[in-house]
């Protein structure tokens, strides 16, 4: 995907120098392999500093939140969908976006590729069409993209935008026939006993730093539930009931809205896999509603609607 | 001082006969990362390792600790009065602790022990703590402690250092601590010259590795108030998510809160870690918040490591080097780079 780069730069020099936006977001190469920088430019000078790859993994709708300016942003699938929410949930408005679309061919697992070199250091990453290269002190290896893609990516379903202005490539290919949940479908044979053990040693290395919290763009109230001191929701303590509290409580607020782009994952420093609280949640949306969030402006999210004509019994 | 040489197993199987002495935290691989656990039949020390995800810091302070409790049971004779938690100071050792982390005890020391406070309950678990370090013969392209005043051998804040010559370690004692701690160790032989000649030439060979250089030199000399409406801050500020991952992850912060727990009529006063970066930090109980804007927060971090800590403390700057925070920052914040904006900023009236 690195053919983007020149795209993006062009199209936000473009919107800069036109004065058709304020401000444009994207990401610039990071320091270190494997970790670009969301970054925000103001000045057609400083398109150059755009950047494209493979490990643009943090999703860019986390700085759109409560903005008041013209904003020019790259989306690829997932992060265009949680525009859609962002819009449909009234925290940006549609006329202030020109979004630059992505087609997106998933975002590599850095923690995966870690493994792969077993733990040594990486010093340098070139990515090249379909495969990517990491480079050490002294070891050299090349890798599929897709056999390093993140969980999510794996099973994406979405990967050309759903909203955009302006499209730097055609649309790639989307995926088919991918079981999206069939880690959750093992979960879900699970007796509750061994479910919840499940999740207590998912969960028993969590540090609280909440930092799948704050990369989730649909996490953007005020005052999180766990931050309340009145009245005090949670406890603060490492206690595992009031971490588990907190992860069960997250995900349910991110139900209907999430779209797995898979940021809470990605920036865990212990590896929790936090997606298993997610996913059950988006299964039960499709499966009991039809519903994929993010896909369309014109309807309401899932669970802000009441109709007295609903065809669910339970609802009337 | 005690210098000797152990093979790796022998030097494992002694840690083992330290079982009745001392508590001995080893690194581990746990999932995806290394991290200290205590040493028992199950466990198998890995000190073929880089560094541990987390700091050791929680073995000598604890994320959550509990400091006192009470009834709330008004028949209770001791009804509504706060008494010390019982505490485990025990003697233990870090063993496997990397130079940059033990070094970063003493970067956090005058926070908790200092002529004007003691914070008992880190003094007292410090003091019950052995540093057993293990030098780094391969620094990290993150690791940048040579530039913070400590170095891929450095003995600060150590009681033993260990030298990783292959197959064999070169134990060394450093401090009276160390001392105790090595007559305790069974097995292993007096070192020979050569021994120490390869220890010597393999920790000045670890230094050279270190490539980063970053610049502090110039901190001091800053103007606080003209650093603090530096123009860069917001910039910097824009990708941070203000998670917890660099405060939690670093070796030297030291913040914490304290919250009273109460479940039925038992009460318990906990000091937990705390984070800059949480807007909760700073929130005052008028509802008044200091710090309510993310660039204010992302200031205080770095404000505190690279000026405020300087200044007060004369004792470097608030970072031992580890590169954990640049590893794992989730947008890639790198101190690295802001410390060199710090260092090199020149107010306009300059």
């Amino acid at each position: 995907m690195l053919e983007y780069t020149e795209k993006i730069r062009e199209t936000a020099r473009k919107l800069l120098e036109e004065g058709k936006v304020d401000v444009f977001i994207g990401y610039k190469k990071g320091s270190v392999p494997m970790m670009n920088q969301p970054v925000l430019i103001n000045n057609a000078d400083q398109v150059d500093l755009l950047h494209w790859d493979s490990n643009c993994g943090l999703n860019l709708c986390n700085y759109l939140t409560g903005r008041t300016d013209r904003i020019g942003i790259v989306a690829n699938g997932c992060n265009s969908r949680n525009i859609v929410t962002h819009i449909t949930e009234n925290q940006i408005k549609r006329d202030q976006l020109y979004i630059v679309g992505i087609p997106c061919k998933g975002i590599i697992d850095h923690r995966a590729v870690q493994m792969a070199v077993k733990q040594k250091e990486i010093l340098e990453i070139k990515e090249q069409g379909d495969t990517f290269t990491v480079k050490g002190k002294d070891f050299e290896e090349t890798f599929n993209i897709k056999d390093y893609l993140q969980r999510n990516c794996s099973v994406c379903t979405h990967r050309n935008p759903v909203i955009s202005d302006e499209m730097v490539a055609p649309p790639v290919e989307e995926q088919i026939e991918v079981d999206a949940y069939k880690d959750v479908k093992e979960i879900e044979g699970m007796d509750p006993d061994k479910k919840w053990n499940f999740f207590t040693r998912m969960i028993d290395k969590c540090i609280r730093c909440y930092a799948c919290r704050n990369a989730c763009p649909l996490c953007y109230c005020p005052t999180c539930f766990v931050d309340e001191s009145k009245p005090q929701w949670v406890g603060k303590s490492s206690d595992p009931i009031d971490t588990m509290t907190f992860h069960i409580l997250r995900a349910y607020h991110c139900a209907g809205r999430c779209t797995d782009c898979g940021a809470c994952e990605r920036v865990c420093p212990v590896g929790i896999p936090i997606r298993q609280f997610t996913k059950k949640l988006n299964k039960d949306a499709q499966e009991l509603f039809s519903w994929e969030a993010g896909l369309t402006l014109d309807q309401r999210p899932l669970l802000d609607v009441f109709r007295p004509d609903d065809y669910n019994d339970f609802i009337r | 001082m005690t210098k000797k040489i152990y093979t790796k197993e022998e030097w494992t199987e002694a840690l083992k006969g330290l079982a009745n002495t001392y508590k001995i935290f080893v690194p581990v691989m746990e999932g995806d990362f290394h991290t200290f656990k205590a040493l028992d039949e199950k466990k198998i020390p890995d000190l073929d390792f880089k560094n541990t995800q987390l700091s050791p810091k929680s073995l000598v302070y604890p994320q959550s600790e509990r400091m006192f409790e009470y009834t709330l049971d008004e028949n209770a004779p001791d009804a509504n009065i706060i008494k010390e938690s019982e505490k485990d100071y025990s003697p233990q050792a870090i063993v496997g602790i990397r130079p940059c982390d033990a070094h970063a005890f003493q970067i956090v020391k005058p926070n908790f022990d200092n002529p004007e406070y003691q914070d008992p309950w880190w003094i007292k678990r410090y003091e019950s703590t052995t540093f057993v370090g293990l030098g780094c013969n391969d620094p990290g392209p993150t690791c940048f402690c040579t530039s913070v005043g400590g170095g891929p051998f450095s003995e600060k804040g150590l009681d033993v250092l260990l030298y990783d010559l292959g197959d064999t370690f070169l134990v060394k004692a450093l401090t009276d601590k160390g001392e105790t701690f090595l007559k305790k160790t069974q097995g292993g032989k007096e070192a020979d010259e050569k021994a120490l000649k390869a220890g010597e030439e393999l920790a000045a060979g670890a230094a050279d590795k270190i490539e980063v250089k970053v610049q502090t030199d110039r901190l001091k000399d800053k103007v606080q108030t003209e650093l603090f409406d530096a123009p860069f801050w917001d910039d910097v500020a824009f990708a941070c998510i203000n998670c917890g991952i660099c405060t939690y992850l670093c070796p030297t912060c030291w913040c914490f809160d304290i919250q009273d727990e109460v479940l039925g009529k038992q009460g318990d006063r906990i000091r937990n870690w705390d984070s800059c970066m949480f807007p909760l930090f700073t929130l005052h109980g008028s509802g008044h918040n200091p710090r309510s804007k993310k660039v204010q927060r992302v200031r205080q971090r770095f404000m505190h490591k690279f000026k405020y800590y300087v200044d007060k403390y004369n004792n470097g700057v608030q970072c031992s080097g580890c590169g954990r925070c640049v590893r794992n920052c989730p947008v890639n914040i790198d101190i690295r780079e802001i410390c060199e904006l710090m260092n090199g900023f020149l107010h306009e009236n300059q």
